[in-house]
């Protein structure tokens, strides 16, 4: 019995160095790092250990800005993004004719890379001296005054951001969403239908219980996405997101880290570390929930 | 309720002529039925798989809508009814118990689905759930999930659930098909216990003839879609029309041997076995139920003994014969007669009532 512990430790031990190297030890380094103090990367030296990084970063009004930006995409963009995903996907699963075509034109945002979407986006939103973007045509054409997405007022640059980032993340969903629909067994409505059930409590009643794990999964995968957000962000207002008021958690992280006010990784390992505290907290919560609504079979 | 099927005729149309793809022809599913179900009976849908049985149910509870014909219910034309306003109750062969919810749950489903005037106070729905649950036994599991149930447990719920909206047809696509052997004894005194109790109109499909048999108070014996034989159970085992109906009733299956009529005398081989007063000179299919034969020193017939199975009450001869058409010949006699039994050579002669004719090119019945 011993022997045979001991052989299985030896097989596991490649994948432990490496989860070790590279996922476990990196995480406790952060963790260090964001109680030092005063840490200096040019001689990797510090003046003391206490909370001062955690107090910096929350008195920080960039980092506040970020995090209101980040709920904000979150509690919007997740519900959205996963209801209208839910509707398309019901509606694919319902029609029989260009079912294959429709699939594929709602899966196209998946397989497109980020940056193009988003000089796509620019191109759409944006106001210049010499265009006013096709959006905001549109918007004169309905007898509004046009709005500079791009660099004009907070609620127009964060409705872009959400817009943007749903339209980027509701392929993956509705994909596996037509895929979880189409795994429910066709006998329960039949069923549901000799009982003269009604197309909303079947879809109320059986379906949605049915794909729950699915839609938890989805909706789970969905927070931790939003919260994580940054790329999408630089698509659309470029590197310096402080000044467009449009920077998210990440992106303060990586801006302390790296960008012009940068080389102070103390202050962003206590943001991650804020952040790593927030999708946990949020997952908990989402799992707690997720007892009563998802039903596995 | 009694239901009429007039010229009921399902055809799936043909994918098209694509190559190596199967349907690349018209199925005919259901091909004119012509036949009335009388109120208050059991009723059970014979035949093989893929003849069509579950097609019929599905058209006459709605969920397929029939290329050709009418059904009515009672006087009312039903044919271009959705399901839900035909007011049947369905079985599944799976059960369709819905997983996330109780029993309770599941059975309270459709009466949740009535609208407007037929709407029910939440007490009324305790009292038909409970009422139904009772019918079938199960009202000590009303809070457990389908899952956490026995295949015949989940059996009951799913006819529970068909019942609770009080229908005035109950359909039941393979019920026991799910079920263990000694479950399905059981089970089939239930269902007929239930249709007793409520005198419901029952429909019931099943490919086990022993099920149909042994419950039914009619039988409709179908193949490749068309109906073969109507009838009383006894009366279609006693007096089949043709050689599908008389192979396909009976355990153990009816022997079958290739023999000829000459100067109305029955031959197999080279023996004179019956006499068949008024048929013709011609060659036959001569089918004999196990129970037919009478162990016999002089009888006409010889065959050669396989061995003997003593199963109780009775004793099974496995014998073969040159002409039989089964690879062995199983006959059925008194467990007291079949004690003392030579080796070698055993000699049967025939009951006339359990000997069948079937001409050889039809496979239609030939009286005598």
């Amino acid at each position: 019995m011993e022997k045979q512990n001991l052989k299985a430790w030896l097989y596991l031990l490649p994948a432990f160095l490496f989860l070790g190297a590279f996922m476990i030890y990196p995480l406790i380094d952060v963790f260090v790092y964001s109680f030092e103090e005063g840490y200096n990367s040019a001689s990797q030296t510090f003046y003391g250990v206490g909370m001062y990084n955690y107090s910096y970063v929350l008195h920080d009004p960039y980092f506040l800005q970020a995090l209101k930006n980040t709920f904000i995409l979150v509690i919007i963009t997740v519900p959205v993004s996963t209801g209208l995903a839910l509707l398309i996907s019901a509606a694919l699963s319902s029609i029989k004719p260009l079912r294959d075509l429709f699939q594929t034109i709602f899966f196209l945002p998946y397989v497109t890379n980020t940056l193009a979407v988003g000089l796509v986006f620019m191109i759409l939103f944006k106001k210049t001296p010499y265009s006013d973007g096709l959006i905001n045509l549109l918007i004169q054409f309905f007898g509004g005054s046009s709005v500079d997405f791009i660099d004009g007022p907070y609620w127009a640059k964060m409705f872009v951001l959400c817009f943007y980032t749903i339209w980027i993340v509701m392929p993956f969903k509705i994909l596996i969403l037509t895929s979880a629909l189409a795994s429910v067994n066709p006998m329960y409505y039949n069923a549901a239908r000799v009982d003269g059930t009604s197309r909303f409590r079947m879809f109320t009643k059986i379906t949605l219980p049915m794909i729950s794990p699915m839609v938890f999964y989805l909706i789970i995968t969905g927070f931790i996405g939003a919260f994580k957000a940054y790329s999408d962000a630089v698509a659309l207002f470029g590197t310096n997101l402080n000044a467009a008021e449009m920077n998210t958690i990440v992106g303060y992280v990586y801006d302390m880290l790296y960008g012009d006010s940068g080389g102070y990784p103390s202050y962003a390992s206590a943001a991650a570390i804020l952040l790593f505290a927030i999708v946990l907290t949020i997952t908990c919560i989402n799992l707690l929930v997720s007892k009563k609504h998802v039903h596995y079979v | 309720m009694k239901i009429v099927l007039q010229h009921l005729t399902k055809k799936f149309p043909a994918r098209g002529p694509v190559r190596g793809r199967k349907n690349r022809e018209d199925v005919i599913a259901v091909n004119d039925f012509d036949f009335e179900i009388p109120d208050g009976k059991l009723i059970g849908l014979l035949g093989p798989s893929g003849c069509g049985k579950s097609t019929a149910l599905n058209l006459i509870c709605g969920l397929l809508k029939p290329t050709d014909g009418k059904i009515f219910f009672g006087e009312d034309d039903v044919t271009g009814l959705p399901p839900e306003n035909r007011g049947v109750g369905m079985v599944f062969q799976n059960y369709a118990l819905y997983p996330h919810l109780t029993v309770e749950k599941n059975i309270q489903f459709p009466l949740e689905n009535l609208k407007g005037a037929d709407k029910l106070s939440k007490e009324e729905m305790n009292k038909r759930v409970l009422e139904a649950a009772k019918l079938v036994q199960i009202d000590h599991l009303l809070e457990r999930k389908p899952n956490e149930l026995s295949g015949g447990q989940q059996q009951r719920v799913a006819i529970a659930r068909a019942l609770v909206k009080l229908p005035k047809v109950l359909l039941l696509d393979e019920p026991l098909s799910n079920l263990d052997a000694r479950l399905r004894l059981q089970t089939r005194e239930e269902i007929r216990r239930i249709q007793q109790e409520t005198q419901i109109t029952t429909i019931f499909v099943t490919h086990d003839q022993d099920e149909a048999m042994s419950i039914s108070d009619m039988i409709v014996v179908m193949k490749d879609g068309i109906v073969q034989q109507i009838g009383k159970p006894q009366n279609v085992y006693d007096d089949p029309v043709n050689l599908f109906v008389a192979k396909f009733l009976g355990t153990p299956p009816i022997n079958v041997f290739s023999g000829e009529v000459k100067n109305e005398q029955l031959y197999i081989g080279s023996e004179a076995v019956l006499s068949t007063p008024g048929v013709a000179d011609q060659p036959v299919h001569v089918g004999i139920r196990p129970e037919g034969f009478v162990l016999k020193e002089d009888g006409p017939l010889s065959c050669d003994l396989v061995r003997l199975e003593v199963m109780g009450r009775d004793v099974s001869i496995v014998s073969t014969h040159e002409k039989s058409q089964n690879v062995t010949i199983r006959s059925i006699i008194d467990a007291d007669e079949g004690r003392s039994l030579p080796t070698g050579k055993v000699h049967f002669a025939l009951k006339p009532a359990k000997v069948f004719l079937f001409c050889t090119d039809t496979e239609e019945r030939i009286r005598f």
